[in-house]
């Protein structure tokens, strides 16, 4: 009964055009199902949910059957939302231009839904209760039908309440009609996630009475002394100053930390060691799912350098580098070729590096090579508070020692050194007009930012400088280019706004309750831009048309579903309003958006 | 009447610097702002501060102040669209939550006496508008001796401050007295949490109430907090043994453990001390007029 459900921590997407791999990837497979070290993460798993190894779905047909089932990722027995018993749920294989019919039968005392995230489709089709449709009552089916009309990775997952948080996740790959141009001798589904053993609405009221409730990385009296001693008590309290005054923790890197969330590669814990198994010399294309409910992931493979080939489900020129962030809601495919016979650790640190999870790329089952520790994390920088310095004072840089984390970056100078050679230098973006909306004079918004950083050559705080080559969003570039070669007709701006104090969050100050929707004109060639306010990084994720990022210059840059927005930070996209209805657009950070983070965009 | 006038001058104050922090750094008009017009940032006195330990960080970003007269219109972009026929998502900010911080409870021990406190704040509502219950009091062989609970509507005015309005109802030894009460509660610069009631009742009496706390992280689980907290009155009130003007002030230290933020024993020592009136009349009930309270308790967060 319980070898029945021994099945392989190895997700097998044998590219089409080269079936043998099929088979030898099944042996493969079967010969790690058997192995000991499956048996010990196997253990620790309640008898019901399928973790680790997710069946795969293919045709034109689905039965997806949403239940309450047990698992336990920590040693205490928990009920999970899943998707036909699995955790992640069942990857759903389509194909572009098949018409395909997913029948959803909801088995919960509570409402259900599924969103195809980043697919194209009817807005009665991308199941957002309260915006799309009613969502799925408990003991009812829902039939979504629609034609596929995109290729490329996807994923898809519960829309309702927090059960994106309790397990509700999926990977969609969808084989282009014609030919990959990504070729791939081994391909796997990577997707990323947080577990937390709690009630995730206990773990919201929980920031609402106490914002730093998860922060175990605050600024103690130990480390002002130490900061006294290595660069004198001005500087120590230079460096403080600002953030005391504006009553801002520049620790503030994750609202959720590892205090209550164990991060999960394909389902598995970091003991479990999910593995994907290659031969050396292969290429071994890795699509990575940033399922998080509340976390940014690091990911890399120490030794091996990653070619990003294929983001939100689009292929871009291929860029190569050491790591990459991405937020809930991303997706990033990449193609490494280890050709050594030993194992690599796929490592994905969390962004506050409280935790972390990990996986093996293995020749054989059963290996594993060093898991690094997490990187020591950073402050935020006056970067992330103030974004532009503004021209002319690059002088003021030397000054920079009374601020956070000099010693592991320029501080506002955020531009890394290897970064600096994509091309935009600091203060060469034309300085931008801000308009805050009246709402964000309140008690809702905690800071403004007047002079906004539009350059996106910047990974991210933790990432600056650390000696590896970060992707970032400079270094995008989808090939083909936009979708729509029209220049923008109109242009309309939304701050992401909140008082983290009061655990709060919003756009323009106003939270969902208090909003009233965002018109896009239909078949406009809309620019949309985004400020954000705060001093945590955003990943706005917009339904139903596709969101093409542009640099400040206004030259496009990549088709994405979901655009992180870091603190400080000015982005601009255009979209083509062809998609008739209602749309959900919101904050891929599930608390934020529960918060209030969420607009309705109607197209009409 | 002239404490009355102090007390709401006091309070005033307390507003003010309630809105200080807020206005200093937000009343700038956007427009005037670099990002605006590329100009040099303002000259006030904070910016200055910022330059010369931020190097080159001129600009603060803002908090609080008034939005100026072209600031955008966040419906704007609906063109009168509304939602649909389907009814929207209800979210947290339509939800409410609740909160019980018991600060303290504790037992007290002076050269000559035991006892047992408790100060413990509750709230129960939604984001910016909710139900505050505050209630403070000790218990001397078995008695109540002073007792205060307060049960206020707090509103959220500016990004770290509420006021509060709502009643009073003081107990233990002498006469109940009933006081309406309005006053503020946030987070100052420099992370002071701070308190600023004042209170009215009939016969034209005002008091006064000054609580402020910090919290100092000595590691992340052991925290020291400093605690002041000042009560005055308008009137001599003779049942409850209340001079007019100063009635007590109380500094204190609280060392305490989080185990989890919810549980954290703590140890700390007080020192009270009574004034003017109030000192008389702790004299003359044969009590001390200024004490040194060693305590030992435990602090929730529910």
């Amino acid at each position: 009964m319980k070898t029945k459900r021994i099945s392989p921590p190895l997700t097998t997407l044998p590219d089409p055009s080269r079936r043998r791999f099929v088979q030898g990837l099944a042996a493969g497979g079967a010969a790690l199902g058997l192995s000991p070290l499956l048996g010990t993460a196997r253990a620790q798993q309640a008898p019901g949910t399928i973790t680790g190894m997710v069946p795969v779905l293919s045709g034109t047909e689905f039965d997806l059957t949403i239940a309450e089932t047990a698992v336990n990722f920590t040693g205490k027995p928990r009920m999970a939302t899943t998707v036909n018993g699995s955790i992640p749920s069942p990857i759903l294989r389509w194909r572009e231009g098949d018409t395909i019919t997913l029948r959803v039968t909801n088995r919960m005392s509570v409402s259900t839904s599924i969103h195809w995230h980043g697919i194209i489709l009817p807005t009665g089709m991308d199941g957002v209760p309260g915006v799309s449709f009613e969502g799925i009552a408990p003991g009812e089916t829902f039939v979504y039908r629609f034609k596929v009309e995109q290729s490329g990775t996807y994923w898809y997952h519960s829309h309702s309440g927090f059960q994106e948080q309790t397990g509700m996740y999926g990977a969609i790959i969808i084989d282009p009609a014609r030919g990959n141009r990504i070729r791939a001798d081994r391909d796997y589904v990577v997707q990323l996630s947080d577990w937390t053993d709690e009630d995730p609405l206990r773990v919201l009221a929980k920031l609402k009475k106490m914002s730093d409730y998860y922060n175990f990385n605050q600024l103690t009296a130990g480390d002002f002394f130490r900061d006294v001693a290595d660069s004198g008590l001005g500087n120590a309290l230079g460096k403080r100053r600002m953030w005391n005054r504006m009553r801002m923790n520049p620790t503030d890197l994750a609202d959720i930390s590892a205090y209550t969330y164990t991060f999960l590669m394909n389902g598995t814990p970091p003991a479990g060691n999910w593995t994907a198994l290659f031969k050396p010399g292969e290429r071994v294309r890795l699509r990575f799912i940033s399922s998080g409910t509340q976390s940014f992931f690091d990911v890399r493979i120490p030794g091996l350098k990653m070619t990003v080939v294929h983001v939100d489900g689009v292929d871009v020129e291929p860029v190569t580098v050491d790591e990459f962030r991405f937020g809930p809601g991303e997706t990033c495919d990449v193609i490494v070729e280890p050709t050594d016979d030993r194992a690599w650790t796929i490592f994905a640190q969390a962004m506050d590096r409280t935790g972390y999870t990990r996986g093996t790329l293995a020749p054989r089952p059963g290996m594993e090579a060093d898991v690094p520790a997490p990187d020591e994390p950073e402050w935020l920088t006056m970067a992330d508070m103030m974004g532009n310095m503004g021209q002319g004072e690059m002088g003021g840089m030397q000054n920079m020692q009374g601020m956070g984390s000099m010693d592991h970056s320029s501080g506002g100078m955020v531009h890394s050194a290897h970064t600096m050679q994509g091309g935009m230098a600091m203060g060469a973006a034309a300085p931008v007009r801000v308009r805050h909306a009246r709402t964000e004079y309140g008690p809702s918004v905690d800071m403004r930012v007047d002079t906004p950083r539009t350059n996106l050559d910047d990974p991210g705080v933790g990432l600056r400088n650390n000696g590896r080559r970060v992707l970032t969003y400079a270094d995008l570039h989808t090939i083909g280019g936009p979708l729509d070669e029209r220049g923008a007709e109109r242009e309309i701006e939304l701050h992401l706004t909140g008082n983290m104090e009061r655990y709060t969050w919003s756009l323009d100050g106003l939270e969902f309750g208090k909003s009233s929707p965002v018109h896009f004109r239909h078949n406009e060639r809309l620019r949309v831009i985004l400020l954000n306010d705060t001093m945590m990084t955003h990943p706005m994720h917009l339904h139903g048309m596709w969101s093409e990022q542009e640099t400040p210059e206004g030259e496009f840059l990549a088709r994405r579903h979901t655009i992180s927005v870091q603190p400080a930070q000015r982005i601009s996209f255009l979209v083509t309003a062809d998609a008739l209805g209602r749309w959900a657009w919101h904050c891929h950070l599930l608390y934020h958006m529960d918060a209030g983070m969420f607009r309705e965009v109607v197209v009409a | 009447m002239k404490l009355f006038a102090a007390a709401v001058m006091v309070l005033t104050l307390c507003s003010a610097r309630a809105q200080g922090p807020a206005a200093e750094m937000g009343t700038m008009n956007p427009d005037s702002m670099p990002g605006a017009d590329n100009g040099a940032g303002p000259e006030s006195p904070d910016n200055r501060d910022s330059m010369n330990h931020g190097g080159g960080a001129g600009r603060l970003p803002m908090q609080g102040g008034t939005a100026p007269p072209d600031a955008r219109d966040p419906h704007a972009w609906s063109d009168g669209y509304d939602f649909g026929t389907i009814p929207r998502p209800r979210f947290a900010d339509e939800h409410n939550f609740a909160a019980l911080l018991v600060d303290q409870l504790e037992y007290v021990r002076t050269n000559d006496d035991q006892s047992a406190a408790y100060d413990l704040q509750a709230w129960f509502g939604r984001d910016y508008d909710r139900a505050v219950f505050k209630a403070e009091g000790d218990y001397d062989s078995n008695k109540l001796q002073d007792a205060r609970t307060e049960l206020l509507w707090g509103h959220a005015v500016a990004v770290f401050w509420d006021t509060q309005l709502g009643i009073r109802h003081d107990s233990g030894e002498g006469r109940n007295r009933n006081w309406l009460a309005f006053g503020v509660q946030g987070l100052a610069p420099y992370w002071f949490e701070v308190e600023a009631t004042g209170y009215l009742r009939g016969g034209n009496r005002a008091a006064l109430r000054l609580d402020a706390s910090y919290e100092l992280l000595l590691t992340q689980k052991l925290i020291l907090q400093p605690r002041i907290e000042a009560n005055a009155y308008s009137k001599r009130d003779a049942s409850r043994g209340l001079g007019d003007g100063l009635s007590d002030l109380v500094p204190g230290l609280r060392l305490r453990y989080e185990f989890r933020r919810e549980i954290a024993p703590y140890i700390g020592v007080e020192w009270s001390r009574k004034f003017s009136d109030t000192k008389d009349f702790a004299r003359a009930a044969g009590e001390d007029t200024s004490e040194t309270r060693f305590v030992a308790g435990l602090r929730f967060l529910f």
